[in-house]
């Protein structure tokens, strides 16, 4: 596993992502939905990319699938996957790679399935543009073989029914299984779990991280809830305004963060785990605005420990500060933010 | 899904009838005498009150009504009145099941104008129909697809102005230029296949047709595109593309199947109402279909002509209610009647 340090430069890794930038032109000014986004991904990692809405973690990941081909948006930067800029392919090539080395998991399976075919044949379809001259037979095997491994009972019936008459969670898995029938080297999930029970939600991470030892496949989860990603990722990203804020191993985000931020993403969440506060204390203010964000740090303006007098908080835009491999984009020295963690937010005052 | 139809049918036939008797009151309701219209010029009061009773015209409207219904299922004869049969046997019409009535105006039994009538009507319609379909679906996916450009611009600005304008100006204009000025298409006068053969009857229909599917083009035009744009907002179109499917393949399997459906609802239903004819394209090109037919026997208060036209249009147009339901089973997996 390598550690999250971005670097500029080429990369061995298996998807290279540099100085990312994508903006959308509105009738109110351009959005820059993601503002220099850099991180590596090698074969067989998890990712969790986790932030609040329109932190710009979606736009990365139809970014690299090349999603925002054919409309306004305008991407700038290198999405290096297996040593070729995505961003510089032709349009055909781009396409042959969809779904066969870069696959999609979806927020809401029901309607990110189309209700007028049966989920055979569309896993059917997704295996057959990429694998042309195969037969009919050994098609329909492999995707009933395919839905057997995501846990759907009686694949053989169910393949040829439609998405209504699945449930929530067997629409997930056999959205999986849709992502999954190729064998690709990347998946994105996409908030795969949000629109789903919580009983279930575990289930579905369980199975994702089952399928991803079968194939070693490098998974990108993106998600609101570090709770999901907490188990599953080996590194995490944390995104705020269109940039990372922070990053690091799992266990350095969930457990010794050091971005007011995460602290706030993780004070924000209910734990079981943690002595009962007497509420959650959500993070205040909005998510800032991506036509003209806020100046110097883009969180300062909802931060409770801003210094704009001693450090700049409002003016100096922070680079990243890396510590024991554990960047943080944040201007309030790192020894401070470590006791601040540990005075503060590790054992909060009740 | 059976019991289904055989329901829709039944609660079809019953709207049907009491379509007839709405018909009927407000035809019996009317200040006119419709005995009067069917006595020309050298009336008498005994020649009147003979004719209203041979049409039936003296019963309550009720019994008139009944005795129409009657008449569907079993036949009937005329004249109604039994006297007035005895007395003058040689006037006496048979009229057999389905009797839609008979016309003193026309001295026909409804049925066969109505027979004669529906091809000239159904043509037109069925001709326009495809027509439009193929233009208007066409042209819609089009200019959803270049959805801003001076190509959608173009599209949907240019068929405004074929539904902005009324049909008769249409239709006279390009009556007028196309077919006597220019002379770039015969003038058109209906020829049936039986008495022309299809050429004939192709060239007699086309400008009419043209003229009613303008006028419908334009509705199409912008539901399509309006469909077309919907889907194409859809989560599942963001899924075939993430697939690798090409863009033809994410067109034509993706979004044509979500985006038609809907469309073939208004179709079937725009397709039922115009099979019962169309009253001023019919006018416009001197077509003798329903649409003017129903028109001449509202003005000379042919009552049983006018009942006949408008269960005949009615039958249509729930038929197409009907099938169109249906339909929506057939396209949409996720509809189920029970």
């Amino acid at each position: 596993m390598s550690t999250w340090v971005p670097t500029e430069g080429t990369s061995d890794a298996l998807l290279s992502v540099r100085d990312l930038k994508v903006t959308f032109p509105t009738e109110d000014g351009l959005v820059k939905a993601v503002n220099g986004l850099t991180f590596d991904l090698n074969a067989g990692e998890t990712l969790g990319i986790v932030g609040e809405s329109g932190s710009g973690k979606s736009v990365t990941s139809q970014a690299i699938m090349g999603l925002h081909r054919g409309t306004r948006a305008k991407v700038e930067g290198s999405i290096d996957f297996d040593g070729k800029n995505l961003l510089k392919l032709e349009d055909e090539e781009l396409r042959v790679m969809r779904g066969r080395d870069i696959a999609m998991i979806f927020q809401d399976p029901l309607s990110a399935l189309h209700p007028y075919y049966t989920v055979g044949n569309q896993i059917i379809e997704a295996y057959k543009v990429h694998h042309g001259s195969a037969s009919k037979a050994a098609v329909r095997a492999h995707v009933i073989d395919m839905l057997e491994r995501v846990g759907i009972p009686n694949p053989q019936k169910r393949i040829d029914q439609y998405p209504h008459e699945f449930s929530g969670g067997m629409r997930q898995r056999a959205m999986i299984a849709m992502a999954l029938v190729n064998s690709p080297r990347l998946v994105i999930a996409d908030e795969p779990t949000t629109a789903l029970d919580v009983t279930v939600q575990a289930q579905i991470l369980d199975l994702l991280i089952d399928l991803q030892k079968d194939i070693n496949a490098a998974i990108i989860i993106i998600t609101h809830d570090l709770g999901v990603v907490a188990e599953m990722a080996d590194k995490i990203m944390v995104m705020y305004g269109g940039k990372a804020v922070e990053g690091g191993t799992a266990d350095q985000t969930f457990y010794s963060p050091e971005h007011p931020y995460t602290w706030g993403l993780l004070q924000s969440m209910p734990r079981i785990d943690r002595e009962r506060l007497d509420r959650l204390r959500p993070i205040p203010g909005n998510p800032p605005s991506l036509i003209s964000p806020p100046s110097g740090c883009a969180f300062h303006t909802r931060c409770a420990y801003r210094d704009d007098e001693n450090l700049g908080c409002s003016t100096i835009v922070p680079e990243f500060d890396v510590q024991d491999w554990h960047p943080v984009r944040c201007l309030i020295p790192a020894p401070k933010r470590k006791a601040i963690f540990d005075t503060e937010i590790r054992t909060p005052s009740s | 899904m059976f019991a289904y139809i055989v329901r829709r049918v039944a609660a079809g036939m019953v709207m049907i009838l009491a379509m007839s008797l709405v018909t009927m009151l407000l035809f019996f309701a009317s200040p006119a005498d419709p005995a009067r219209y069917t006595c020309g010029k050298n009336c008498t009061p005994q020649l009147l009150e003979q004719n209203r009773k041979a049409l039936g015209y003296d019963q309550p409207v009720l019994s008139y009504w009944v005795d129409f219904t009657k008449g569907i299922f079993v036949g009937s004869e005329f004249p109604k009145d039994p006297a007035l049969k005895k007395s003058a046997p040689e006037t006496i019409a048979d009229c057999p099941a389905p009797c839609l009535g008979y016309s003193p105006q026309s001295s026909r039994p409804v049925r066969d104008i109505i027979v004669e009538k529906l091809p000239v009507s159904a043509s037109l319609a069925i001709a326009a129909f495809i027509m439009w379909m193929i233009a208007g679906v066409g042209l819609g996916i089009v200019a959803a697809l270049r959805k801003g450009s001076i190509v959608d611009r173009a599209i949907v600005g240019s068929a405004l102005v074929f539904y902005a304008f009324p049909t008769f100006f249409i239709g006279l204009g390009l009556y007028v230029f196309l077919a006597l000025k220019w002379g770039i298409v015969p003038v058109p006068a209906y020829t049936s296949i039986a008495d022309g053969g299809v050429g004939l009857w192709l060239q007699g229909l086309f400008l009419p047709a043209l003229t009613l599917a303008l006028v419908y083009i334009a509705g199409y035009i912008r539901l399509t595109r309006a469909f077309v744009l919907e889907v194409k907002g859809e989560d599942y179109l963001r899924t075939a593309q993430a697939k690798g499917l090409t863009s033809g393949r994410i067109l034509f399997k993706h979004t044509l199947r979500g985006a038609l459906t809907p469309i073939a609802t208004v179709a079937g239903l725009d397709l039922g109402g115009l099979l019962g004819g169309t009253i001023i394209t019919e006018q416009v090109f001197n077509y003798d279909g329903l649409g003017r037919t129903a028109v001449m026997a509202a003005t000379t208060y042919d009552l049983p002509v006018t009942v006949g036209i408008v269960l005949v249009a009615a039958t249509f147009v729930i038929t197409a209610n009907i099938v169109v339901d249906v339909l929506y089973a057939v396209i949409d997996p996720r509809v189920k009647y029970s």
